[in-house]
């Protein structure tokens, strides 16, 4: 507010939907994203980088939205865990997690299963060390992982499944 | 005939979590919305010389700067809600703001209020606060110390409290033929929810009704008590915990902060909103554990243990929070016997203040204290004696046969079968190959070692007579309403107030089974304080042993009213009349029955009720157990070291509770492995750490290191089934188990590891760089 004169003008694609908007350089995606867009299925867990709560997928990379800019994001491609779910069908992720227990709180939810979609993307097949040292990318407290780590390799069968 | 309960039901709180569409208190955005942020001190002990927020007040956008000073008069002191007696506890005053003294690093200072979040974290770094540092004192020992800095002027040495219980005749030492003696540090903990502590307020100037949307495990507590600090009836103020990221003991405690947001909500007539930051959290929400212990044992050789003296200093940090005094005496010293049959013990509890973050429960509380203090002392009394640990611990269980047992506390634990769970456990590691594996091992200079915990804990927070009696300022009864629609639909008001254990799941499954209807036909609410007539909230294992009981109960009464009806209905007399999967039946009579929602609806419908019976179909129960529950196990870590880093790596873990009737093994499954982690967390890594001048270096995830996936094995669960004898559903709780257990097995495992090099014990973590040191310095002076 008090910085209006340095707003910047910026577009991105956000789960498909194209949004252009005036923004203070400093904003976080994060806070963007939450604040602007009302996308609060994006949470955030600390202010040090470290937590993962927040994790989007900006441009087919998982990214920390605490730690991006939302000016940084312009002219990109956002999913976030609103948008993972397609024509009203979760996505094999979502499905996982729900079944296998893959979620306590619920808190770090999105992020995990944002890193859990951006992983299977990048490698279908992960074995169970890969899959946990994936999961350096995101603290929960509540699971003790272990189910978050059977949900990703039950969504990687899912997914074959599928294909 | 059951047939929900103790199915791995999908949860139902999934459906909104898992596509980002829950409700965390962050989330909510009012019209009007406005920001705070709360100005903390940077010292750890100061005197407050002077405050100017003339630079802030005049920043565009800023609405409102309180201080310490401007709410003299008009917010209460921020009380504790456990006065333990015969304690001499010092109720110091704790004020929402600070006022001419700061007490800990974090201790609020001022409040910023502005339209954003943004212009309000300007605004607050530009509160400009003049101090002037003085001495502090940090740890608890030193703080008891002749001359140490006193935190409050009116607690003398700084004594908090001075707690005894049990008594020891010195002969059972004197005359013993072993005594083993250790000091243990349990170290400092910080929760850590991934949710930080939110608020938000609104207040209605029309209604002078007042809101409070917040990162609760009690909403009815917090409303209660914010009641008595704002000054606003506690008719007019409603408590929202909706969605809540996890708590682990930090969201029970009455902080300073709700209450300044909707101070601040009532004097701007706007919606406030206040979000900590992790870094905050680190410093101004409660910590855990913090004892100092020094722990006797008295025994024979034969193993058996006849006496038990334990001593402890407990830091309770700055200001008494909530439960604090509560947590190292009453929650730890009844039970520091564990599972084991000891004719003699005692404890004695030094309450200390310090000027560091206030401690209160952390998941367990001050039980896994007592569980880590005993568990470690029988593993080195079996060292003393030359004895096997696991033979030392079946010498001294409280056998099957002894239940109910009464400690020399005067607990009496409910029901158990120690040898059954340790047995279960022995065959699952197997034991004895284990033993010629790690003697394989030593010979080719690696270090493997096995700990085992066979735990008892005290929990399902508890009868409400005890709670009066050991000076908990509530009743410890749970509330639950179940509401059965015209159409039969079901609602379940339940005053426990789950944040992640899935009671929307398994209190649908008590209530699909007991009146035998389906669980989409059933919704569970919880965390309104408008929407629940009443509860006592979630901790202490007690939602399901006392929330779920008071469920079953009130579905017991929904069905004896139904049968009255459904036996007008059918003609028939209500003693023929048989309840089953939700029909009730005549008796013989096999065509004639009537489902529980039909009758539902003729009992809404009221055209032709038998004589007496009220229209409606809705039951409450408040019910108040008549014991605690005591779920019990046995876990067993399997560690390897490596001496030339001093890594401890977890290479298996196995964990067998019983927790009495599962209601469902997969959210069981759940609660074990986080417990497990956190557990192993506190034995391993973490550990909160002060500097001279109480600067906590731990101050975010990057110095605080939280358990990761890559560290852990699969977790190995398994259980046995010893049903509560007191409750309804037979049921225990479990959701602190597994921290409890874990500790002191990954202790034990690594002392056992490290024998070869004679070492005795190592305090936690057992960070690589300890543990190094402890085997090359024992190394060269061998």
């Amino acid at each position: 507010m008090a910085l209006a004169e340095e707003m910047v003008k910026i577009a991105v694609t956000v789960n498909g939907k194209r949004y252009e908007d005036t923004v203070e350089p400093r904003w976080l995606l994060a806070h963007w994203l939450r604040d602007r867009l009302g996308l609060t299925g994006t949470h955030i867990g600390c202010d040090t980088s470290q937590c993962g709560v927040c994790t989007v997928v900006l441009n087919g990379r998982a990214v920390k939205s605490c730690t991006v800019l939302a000016v940084q994001a312009d002219g990109g491609e956002v999913l976030t865990v609103e948008g993972l779910a397609r024509d009203g069908k979760l996505h094999p992720v979502q499905e996982a997690f729900r079944e296998a227990h893959g979620l306590q709180c619920g808190f770090c939810t999105p992020g995990a299963q944002m890193l859990a979609y951006a992983l299977l993307e990048e490698n279908p097949h992960p074995t169970e060390a890969e899959i946990r040292e994936a999961l350096d990318g995101i603290l929960c407290r509540c699971t003790g992982y272990q189910h978050i780590v059977r949900a990703i390799e039950l969504a990687a069968e899912r997914k074959e499944a599928k294909a | 005939m059951s047939t929900v309960i103790g199915q791995p039901v999908r949860r139902r709180e999934d459906a909104r979590l898992i596509v980002g569409r829950g409700q965390f208190t962050d989330d909510l955005k009012l019209p009007g919305m406005t920001y705070a942020v709360i100005v903390r001190s940077p010292y750890a002990h100061a005197r407050i010389r002077r405050i100017d927020v003339s630079r802030a007040l005049a920043m565009p956008g800023v609405l409102a700067v309180f201080t310490g000073k401007d709410l003299e008069g008009v917010l209460g002191p921020v009380p504790t809600a456990w006065i333990p007696p015969n304690a001499d506890l010092k109720q110091t005053v704790h004020r929402a703001l600070a006022v001419d003294e700061v007490r800990y690093a974090g201790d609020g200072v001022a409040m910023v209020v502005a339209e954003d979040r943004y212009t309000a974290r300007d605004a607050a770094e530009a509160v400009e606060v003049e101090y002037e540092p003085l001495p502090a004192v940090v740890d608890a020992w030193a703080a008891v110390q002749e001359g140490a800095p006193l935190v409050h002027p009116d607690a003398p040495g700084n004594l908090a409290l001075h707690w005894t219980a049990g008594s020891v005749d010195q002969k059972a030492f004197d005359e013993a033929e072993v005594v083993v003696r250790q000091r243990f540090v349990q170290q400092r903990l910080i929760p850590n929810p991934m949710e930080p502590r939110a608020a938000v307020a609104w207040y209605d100037p029309g209604t002078e009704n007042l809101t409070v949307w917040m990162t609760s495990q009690n909403p009815h507590i917090h409303r209660f008590l914010l009641s008595g600090i704002l000054g606003i009836p506690e008719h007019r103020l409603r408590v929202v915990a909706q969605d809540v990221g996890g708590g682990f003991g930090s969201k029970i405690s009455c902080y300073p902060d709700e209450a300044l947001v909707a101070h601040a909500a009532r004097t701007l007539a706007r919606p406030v909103k206040w979000v900590e930051d992790r870094s905050e959290h680190f410093m101004a929400t409660t910590h855990g554990r913090d004892h100092v212990q020094e722990v006797e044992l008295a025994g024979r050789k034969d193993g058996t243990i006849e006496a038990l003296r334990v001593k402890i200093w407990a830091n309770l940090g700055a200001y008494l929070s909530t439960a604090a005094p509560g947590v190292p005496t009453i929650l730890f010293g009844l039970i520091v016997n564990g599972c084991y049959r000891i004719p003699q013990a005692s404890t004695e509890v030094y309450g200390v203040f310090t000027h560091t973050t206030p401690v209160d429960a952390y998941r367990g509380a001050g039980r896994p204290e007592a569980t880590y203090l005993i568990e470690r002392m029988v593993d080195l009394f079996a060292d003393a004696i030359g004895m096997d640990p696991v033979e030392v611990r079946r010498k001294n269980f409280v056998p099957p046969d002894a239940f109910p047992y009464t400690n020399a506390f005067g607990i009496t634990y409910d029901s158990g079968n120690y040898p059954l769970a340790l047995d279960k456990a022995l065959e699952r590691v197997d034991y004895g190959g284990f033993r010629a594996r790690q003697a394989q091992a030593r010979q080719e200079g690696r270090y493997l070692g096995i700990g085992f915990s066979t735990y008892v804990e005290m929990c399902g927070l508890g009868p409400s007579e005890v709670a009066g009696a050991v000076g908990f300022q509530g009743g410890l009864w749970e509330n639950a309403t179940v509401r059965v629609h015209p159409s039969g639909k079901i609602q379940v008001m339940t005053g426990a107030s789950p944040h992640g254990q899935g009671e929307e799941t398994t209190f649908a499954q008590i209530v699909a089974e007991q009146l035998g209807v389906a669980m989409d036909d059933i919704e569970v609410v919880h965390g309104d304080t408008d929407r629940v007539t009443m509860g006592w909230g979630t901790y202490g294992s007690r939602t399901l042993a006392v929330g779920g009981s008071a469920v079953a109960v009130a579905c017991q009464r929904l069905i004896e009213k139904g049968r009255r009806i459904a036996a007008h209905m059918l003609e028939a007399d209500a003693d023929d009349v048989a309840f089953q999967q939700g029909r009730y039946q005549v008796q013989g009579v096999p065509g004639r029955s009537v489902s529980f929602q039909e009758v539902a609806l003729q009992a809404h419908l009221a055209w032709n009720l038998p004589q007496g019976v009220e229209p409606g179909m809705e039951a409450t129960a408040n019910y108040n157990p008549s014991n605690f529950t005591f779920p019990f196990g046995t876990h067993v870590a399997i560690v390897e070291v490596d001496p030339d880093s001093g890594l401890v790596r977890l290479e298996r873990y196995v964990a067998v509770d019983d927790c009495g009737t599962p209601i469902n093994p997969l959210i069981i499954a759940g609660q074990v492995h986080g417990g497990v982690v956190q557990g192993v967390g506190q034995a391993l890594w973490e550990g909160a750490v002060y500097n001279a001048e109480g600067q906590l270096l731990t101050g975010s995830f990057l110095e605080y290191a939280m358990p990761k996936a890559r560290f852990f094995p699969p977790i190995e669960t398994d259980s046995t089934v010893t049903p509560s004898p007191h409750n309804p559903l037979g049921v225990k709780g479990v959701g602190e188990t597994g921290t409890i257990a874990a500790t002191p097995a990954v202790v034990n495992a690594v002392m056992d590891a490290l024998k070869p090099f004679n070492i005795r014990h190592l305090d936690m973590p057992l960070t690589p760089e300890k543990v190094w040191r402890a085997i090359h310095g024992k190394g060269e002076r061998q």
